[in-house]
């Protein structure tokens, strides 16, 4: 580390600041994607499924009714 | 471009992309700080305090093109009104915030030693605080209203309005009085710095940059989840409805 000289503290400050903000948002949006994460496997777990995500099987069902149809 | 619109394939490129990006960022970030404190020399006016510069400005870049890009999701949210669209804008807004903080901060810490203050109320200093503002306000309107998508049409009202102030950042070092220098990167000649502090701070920047879409990506991926979950929720209110009724 280069000698900082008479402003030192404010260089340390700045850069302090700069690591704190950006550590704050990082932690923050990596806990906030886990947590989602986390909830929405647990709601799959429990075969609760959007309207667009259903199964393949009952797609394919589905198709071939149609096309009886 | 237009595969990428879709969110379940989106949210599996994210998958792919963030370990390598994760890795890429921690280089440049690494790179970036050694330049910054062991090549780059003193200024020869401003001493030590120059490397300041090399958080502060890729920090007040990223504030801006944070906006700019909420203000070109903002068109996708009115004009194609596409979920991912909102979630883009919604997602940038705290990081574009977090930079436009770091440049305020640490515009003050250079600004004390060089100028003797901390604060000056000129164009270019209020101007970007008048842009951290607009941030709050967006993220506090994306959390007043509960449904996505009127949230999502509302705030990208505002964001519209709001960018008529990224010009008056960019050019109020020129068309008035300020104690801020005027651009010495990004102009019409050339940049005006020299090549050993114009490197440094190029990395410095590119690094910032990767680390704005990375936690951008990571964001976008959280906020698509979240709307998922919301979605599943609803349609288990509606079935039990149903049933009871």
């Amino acid at each position: 580390m280069p000698d900082l000289g008479p402003h030192a503290a404010f260089i340390v400050a700045a850069y302090g600041v700069t690591l704190v903000a950006v550590a704050a948002l990082a932690a923050y949006i990596v806990a906030d994607d886990r947590k989602q994460r986390l909830l929405l496997a647990e709601l799959e777990r429990r075969g609760i499924r959007r309207r667009s995500a259903k199964p393949a099987a009952a797609k394919a069902g589905k198709t071939q009714r149609r096309r009886r149809s | 471009m237009v595969s990428l619109a879709n969110p379940t394939r989106f949210l599996s490129l994210v998958d792919a992309i963030v370990p390598w990006l994760t890795a890429l960022v921690l280089i440049l970030l690494g790179l970036g700080l050694y330049l910054a404190f062991f090549v780059a020399p003193p200024d020869y006016q401003q001493g030590e305090t120059v490397r300041i510069m090399f958080v502060h400005v890729p920090s007040a870049w990223l504030a801006m093109f944070g906006y700019m890009l909420i203000a070109v999701a903002a068109l996708g949210t009115l004009i194609w009104r596409h979920p991912l669209a909102d979630v883009a804008a919604k997602t940038a807004a705290p990081i574009g915030a977090t930079f436009c903080f770091i440049a305020l901060v640490t515009g003050s810490l250079w600004g004390k030693p060089m100028w003797g203050t901390y604060w000056v109320w000129d164009a270019r200093l209020t101007s970007m605080l008048v842009l951290f503002l607009l941030y709050l306000g967006l993220i506090a309107l994306w959390q007043a209203i509960e449904e996505p998508g009127r949230a999502g049409r509302a705030a990208a009202i505002l964001a519209l309005v709001g960018v008529v102030n990224i010009p008056i950042i960019k050019f109020s070092v020129d068309w008035w009085n300020t104690l801020h220098q005027p651009a010495s990167i990004v102009r019409l000649g050339g940049p005006t710095i020299d090549p050993s502090m114009l490197w440094p701070l190029l990395v410095m920047a590119v690094a910032f940059t990767l680390l704005f879409v990375l936690l951008h990506l990571i964001a976008m991926r959280a906020e698509i989840h979240r709307r998922r979950i919301h979605a599943m929720h609803q349609m288990t209110v509606e079935r039990a409805a149903l049933v009871e009724a």
